[in-house]
């Protein structure tokens, strides 16, 4: 039972709680209570002494807005950005529900008139009852839905990402061959910035978005962002993925060797297998990177999302705003964690189905 | 003579830093059909270097192999191999590990045939139990029946073993030992299994083929052994000439031995 505890923890990367488990089992309390201390009192000290420092830096430098925020200030922001988002969720849903009653009441008006006889009329009411179920709810975006746009186009970029690096990967660890051809665009690919890749995106975006913008998938933006983001972190998955389908133990190629696998069961059964670790660890990178990524092309492609929140705040300029962009910092770098905290469980769950012995 | 499975001076030149060197050179030897050759000779003098090439696994440099026939050119299923580690997909139970090649192997037999297949290799080899356990669920004995059970299943033309019981503690090789015995009285495979084990290749053998060292190692000396199969251990080792047979083979190693310090 409790080895079976503790595996979880270790599995989702909470190893630090380890000592409570063991000090409610009452297993050697006086050393748990160390381990306790260390696991977290030091990261509770740290913070306190992180957030005595900030207090202490915003009262002591002056912007031009004013004081830098404190730590309240942000706090407040964050609680007024929670209610701008709830107050705007409230909105929405008024002004769907009164264009309801509206095209109902339209409706019925036509209904009336053509048992009227008044064709002309039941039409026109009609023709405006069709109008009124167009009509869209427009407001600025809320804080909320920033982040839900950030996180929706962080995913569908690291997907296409992945979709292109894993097969890529596995050629070039399977073909020396492809892997020299290719070595030299990789390198000089990999090391460059988002901010150069997304002017020539979004132009390419630009010429080969034609559809009607009713018709479409996805928005234009949406698309530059997330292929900017998906330009960027794929090399970390191909370059793992490379490592780890060329770093397979030469006993294993023999089986299939011997058994003269094709090369899709090869594939399938034993190269991707054996590879996992490694490429869930360039998943891993890849989505870290990703996120950082799109941040800055929000930011500079003026995409919605978090990146351009940050950027519309510091337009705005007043000491307000400026918590506001505190409060985004903070959103990102939690969310950031989030999403590498996902990937660790994702990664030691396959590490530890195909470690060996 | 031809056999059913022939080596015809064959040779192996491996390219080093220090240049080419001959490893094994003009090694001949016939094995006929459902015949099992245990192979001897001091660490290093080209044992592995043979059984890979017969197994396909490692380029022939100078003659050829033939099996049943035909002249080998790289791997196939018609030839088993089990090597000295377990070498079992550690993601796959030892049963998919089993399938994987039966299914390769018959790929138009019906499901519950190959299952049947497999199922039964893995009661050979006393494993029926925990068929559906990880590689790292099983003992290093265990794993290494798991081996058996997979070279034996794709039913090879021959088998080729490498020390496939070196890094077991002396009661389990002793039991694999009988285990593959039982096997091949069954089967009536044709084999060849590198050993340094005097024992295991008296106890197992019909022939034992005995290297010279290295480098430009071939074949030095060969024994039959005339035991009765089935064979029972205490039957074998209160044997008459056993005693005698295990003299010429421990003679003709120490003698290589004291060439080789002669030559150094
Ligand atoms: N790939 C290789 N490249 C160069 N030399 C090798 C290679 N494989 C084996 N050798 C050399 O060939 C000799 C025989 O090796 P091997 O066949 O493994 O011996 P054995 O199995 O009899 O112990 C050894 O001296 C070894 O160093
Ligand atoms: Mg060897």
């Amino acid at each position: 039972m409790s080895a079976t505890i503790f595996r979880f923890l270790d599995r989702v990367g909470l190893e630090a709680f380890a000592p409570v488990v063991k000090l409610i089992q009452g297993e050697d309390v006086a050393l748990q209570m160390r381990r306790i201390a260390v696991n977290f009192g030091a990261p509770l000290l740290t913070f306190l002494l992180f957030l005595g420092a900030w207090s202490f830096a915003s009262s002591h430098i002056m912007t031009k807005y004013g004081h830098l925020p404190s730590p309240g200030d942000v706090v407040t922001q964050a609680g007024v950005l929670w209610e701008a988002h709830v107050e705007g969720v409230r909105a929405e849903k008024a002004f769907y529900e009164a264009q309801e009653t509206k095209i109902a009441e339209l409706t019925a008006a036509a209904k009336i008139f053509s048992e009227r006889g008044q064709a002309d009329k039941a039409a026109r009411m009609e023709e405006l009852a069709r109008e009124a179920k167009q009509a869209k709810f427009s407001a600025s975006p809320s804080y909320v839905t920033q982040i839900l746009t950030s996180l929706k186009t962080v995913f569908a970029g690291f997907i296409v990402a992945s979709l292109i690096a894993i097969p890529i990967g596995v050629l070039c660890g399977t073909s020396p061959v492809v892997q020299a051809g290719l070595n030299p665009l990789i390198q000089i690919f990999k090391p460059v910035s988002p901010l150069a890749w997304l002017p020539i995106v979004m132009i390419c975006v630009g010429a080969l978005y034609t559809t009607r913008p009713e018709e479409a998938w996805f928005e234009k933006s949406f698309l530059s962002s997330a292929l900017t983001v998906a330009l960027c972190s794929l090399w970390p998955t191909l370059a793992n993925t490379a490592l780890g389908v060329a770093s397979i133990e030469k006993d294993h190629l023999n089986v299939a060797r011997v058994l003269k696998l094709d090369t899709w069961t090869r594939v399938r059964k034993i190269i991707i297998p054996s590879a996992l670790p490694m490429i869930f660890a360039g998943l891993r990178i890849s989505l870290g990177v990703g996120w950082m990524v799109l941040i800055a092309a929000e930011m500079l492609a003026q995409n919605p999302g978090l990146g351009k929140f940050v950027w519309d705040m510091f337009q705005n300029g007043s000491s307000q705003t400026l918590a506001q962009i505190m409060v985004a910092v903070f959103t990102i770098g939690i969310i950031g964690m989030g999403l590498d905290r996902i990937m660790i469980i994702l990664q030691r769950s396959v590490s530890y189905a195909s470690v060996s012995r | 003579m031809r056999g059913y499975v022939e080596l015809f001076n064959l040779g192996k030149t491996y390219d080093t830093p220090k240049g080419p060197q001959v490893i094994v050179e003009k090694f001949d030897l016939n094995i006929e059909k459902g015949e099992f050759i245990a192979l001897l000779g001091h660490s290093g003098c080209g044992k592995s270097t043979v059984l890979t090439m017969l197994a396909g696994l490692n380029s022939i440099s100078q003659g050829g192999i033939v099996v049943a026939g035909r002249e080998i050119q790289g791997p196939g299923p018609d030839r088993g191999v089990v090597f000295q580690a377990p070498c079992l997909l550690p993601w796959m139970t030892a049963y998919d590990n089993v399938a994987l090649g039966v299914d390769r192997v018959f790929p138009h037999a019906s499901k519950a045939e190959r299952r049947a297949t497999v199922e039964y290799f893995m009661e050979l080899v006393g494993l029926s139990s925990s068929m559906h356990k990880l590689p790292k669920e099983l003992s290093l004995g265990m794993q290494q029946r798991v081996g058996l059970a997979r070279a034996f299943a794709v039913q090879p033309k021959m088998l080729l073993l490498d020390e496939p019981f070196g890094m077991l503690d002396s009661l389990t090789r002793m039991e694999l030992q009988e285990v593959l015995a039982d096997i091949l009285q069954k089967d009536g495979k044709t084999a060849l299994m590198v050993t340094h084990d005097v024992d295991e290749a008296l106890f197992l053998a019909d022939r034992v083929v005995m290297m010279t060292n290295g480098p430009r190692a071939k074949v030095g000396k060969i024994i039959h052994v005339p035991f009765e199969r089935p064979r029972e251990r205490a039957r074998v080792l209160a044997h008459e000439s056993y005693y005698d047979l295990r003299e010429q083979m421990i003679e003709f190693l120490e003698e290589q031995e004291k060439l080789k310090h002669q030559a150094a």
